[in-house]
């Protein structure tokens, strides 16, 4: 059986959906499938990760807890995983397609001779080939892609692949040690909105977003009531954050972050090309402007012409009054 | 940002994209070329435009390097007219380039790199076309170098350590300290990049151009350890329900819609 490793990433001793989404995968496609998960406080958590892991069909989960690995240090992770891989004889290394796993991956491809291939939203093998599928410029067309060197090394999107019923059995858990062969680049810390309660837009499942006619940095606060009530992620247009409205780590589009969630709530945004860019494979669109010409229509599934200062609270409301009944 | 290096030089990698406006028309493998207009990846003006600021501060050289055929000089070119001094133009052609991966563009820019013995190299963090975020991390790992991606500000190049931010997810930012020499691949807001002059365009079409072909490098598509097997266009979408009425009226309708039609509340 061909053997796969998953870089798991955990938040507060929880294992992400989307990386659950990619062991799911690997195992629904065949694999024997080990996990690699890094942090420096592990140890209390390590049987809610085993579990956790195992319920998506992972046989083993390798934690590496270290110290020195508070923040994400890239030479460690890719040292670790490269000895893990190789001791391991595995053919398939992969993740879900965050910040981190795009950050690491290309260097890993490199040190293990692996195809790679990000952000796939398609897995399925034929013989020993691992066949995927991609979008390309912003989801206009989409790639079949084959890998032909014997290992391949991928990125899954967040919120394509599904999830397997729980198995119930927990993953074996296996201490491995970091790998500090070279420290070359150094993460000294992370600043700024680490701790949101909100989750990260490139993951999230629902979105509520917000352009220009929102006037104001201070008016964002109407979208993130209406985000508290549904669980969702706040996003923005460009126009919003040139603006200066709201940080760029905000924006939605070219030039911005590529999201994927099952619902994005566009709010007084007009849908210039490099806004639906970044927005565009989102599953249900609801579109909320006074313009009725405005472009964000045409990829609405739901469009509501009105002024989002009045619909957006009243949909708060109607959201709030669904979810207390259940 | 305080540079305390003397006459550094410096390589900024760029890619020819189509245009965001472009409309897919699909070959059976890939986009059809024909009719689409191309343009300098726009996260790559912050690297020209950091390539730059970086060569006037240490009174150094600015070389632009890009693979690809021959219409690949003219994104060389919007960067010269930005002020890059000269440009290497690994040259392959269209049938060969549509099937080399990332590594092969990433091996063969380290090759130059390596050979032509620059000191710092700067990119943008992702081509709008394949949205890999691949070749900047491929080529340090190729070269022996640290590495920084999706990088928002500078905060300092010195001797050994270039300290660097980089934003990761949740809007948070890390702090790197990268031992030189690195590559540095730009986010939007490391910069504002500058826009060609007119006699910026002028003094570009005299610049040199050196042409290293691929094959040269020992390099070709039969390197690719990915193909691309098949294309297709996205599922046309429905055309989609639009509501009217009071603002309570459609908040009913939208939480009516979602809950019970699209079934994802």
């Amino acid at each position: 059986m061909a053997k796969a490793l998953v870089l798991i990433e955990q938040k507060e001793g929880n294992i992400k959906k989307a990386s659950l989404e990619v062991v799911a995968t690997l195992k629904a496609n065949g694999y024997q499938v080990s996990t690699i998960c890094f942090g420096d406080n592990l140890s209390s958590s390590s049987s809610k990760l085993a579990s956790q892991a195992g319920d998506q069909g992972a046989e083993t989960l390798y934690l590496v807890n270290d110290s020195s690995l508070k923040f994400y240090q890239p030479d460690t992770y890719k040292d670790t995983i490269a000895k893990s891989f190789a001791d391991g004889g595995y053919t398939v290394l992969a993740g879900a397609a965050t910040a981190l796993v795009k950050d690491l991956f290309p260097t890993l491809a490199i040190k293990l001779e692996a195809g790679l291939v990000t952000d796939c939203i398609d897995f399925k093998t034929e013989g020993s080939s691992v066949v995927v599928k991609r979008p390309n410029l912003a989801g206009k067309y989409f790639t079949t892609v084959k890998v032909k060197s014997p290992k391949a090394a991928l990125s899954l999107r967040p919120n394509v692949f599904k999830l397997q019923t729980p198995s119930g059995k927990a993953a074996n858990i296996v201490e491995h040690p970091a790998a500090k062969d070279s420290t070359k680049t150094k993460v000294a810390a992370v600043e700024g909105n680490t701790q949101s309660a909100r989750p990260d837009l490139t993951e999230a499942e629902r979105i509520v977003s917000g352009g220009r006619s929102l006037k104001s940095g201070e008016n964002f606060k109407i979208l993130e009531e209406l985000a508290d009530a549904i669980g969702a992620a706040v996003g923005a247009s460009r126009a919003a954050v040139d603006a200066g409205f709201v940080p760029h780590g905000m924006q939605v589009g070219q030039t911005g972050k590529t999201v994927n969630p099952n619902l994005y709530i566009a709010c007084g945004i007009s849908g210039a090309i490099q806004h639906l860019a970044g927005m565009k494979t989102s599953k249900i669109v609801v579109a909320i402007n006074t313009d009725p010409e405005a472009p964000i229509f045409q990829k609405a599934d739901y469009g509501a012409i009105g002024d989002l200062f009045q619909v957006v609270p009243a949909l708060t409301q109607e959201f709030k009054k669904l979810l207390s009944q259940g | 940002m305080s540079l305390k290096l003397k006459s550094m030089k410096i390589a900024v990698l760029v890619k020819q994209c189509p245009d965001t406006e472009t409309k897919a028309k699909l070959t059976s493998n890939n986009l059809d070329l024909s009719g689409v207009k191309f343009i300098l990846n726009p996260y790559d003006e912050f690297g020209v435009e950091e390539a730059i600021k970086t060569r006037d501060a240490t009174k150094g050289t600015a070389t632009v390097i890009s693979v690809g055929p021959d219409r690949v000089v003219d994104a060389e070119r919007t960067a010269l007219a930005m002020g890059c001094d000269d440009a290497i133009h690994i040259k392959v052609s269209e049938e060969e380039y549509k099937n080399c991966d990332s590594y092969v563009i990433a091996k063969a820019l380290s090759e130059v790199i390596k050979q032509k013995g620059f000191q710092i190299v700067f990119s943008g963090k992702q081509a709008i076309d394949d949205d890999a975020l691949a070749v900047p991390q491929m080529v340090a790992e190729l070269l022996g170098w640290s590495r920084a991606t999706v990088v928002t500000k500078l905060e300092g190049i010195s001797e050994g350590v270039i300290k660097a931010r980089r934003s990761v997810e949740g809007g948070a930012e890390e702090v790197v300290e990268l031992t030189a020499p690195a590559v540095i691949a730009a986010n939007k807001g490391l910069n504002t990049p500058r826009y060609a002059s007119l006699p910026g365009i002028m003094k570009a079409k005299q610049k040199k151009v050196e042409v290293i072909p691929l094959e040269s490098l020992g390099l070709g598509a039969k390197d690719s350890r990915v193909e691309i097997i098949a294309a297709e266009l996205p599922a046309e979408k429905a055309a989609g329900k639009v509501f009217k009425g009071t603002p309570e009226e459609l908040a009913k309708q939208i939480v009516d819609a979602l809950r019970n039609e699209a079934k994802v509340i």
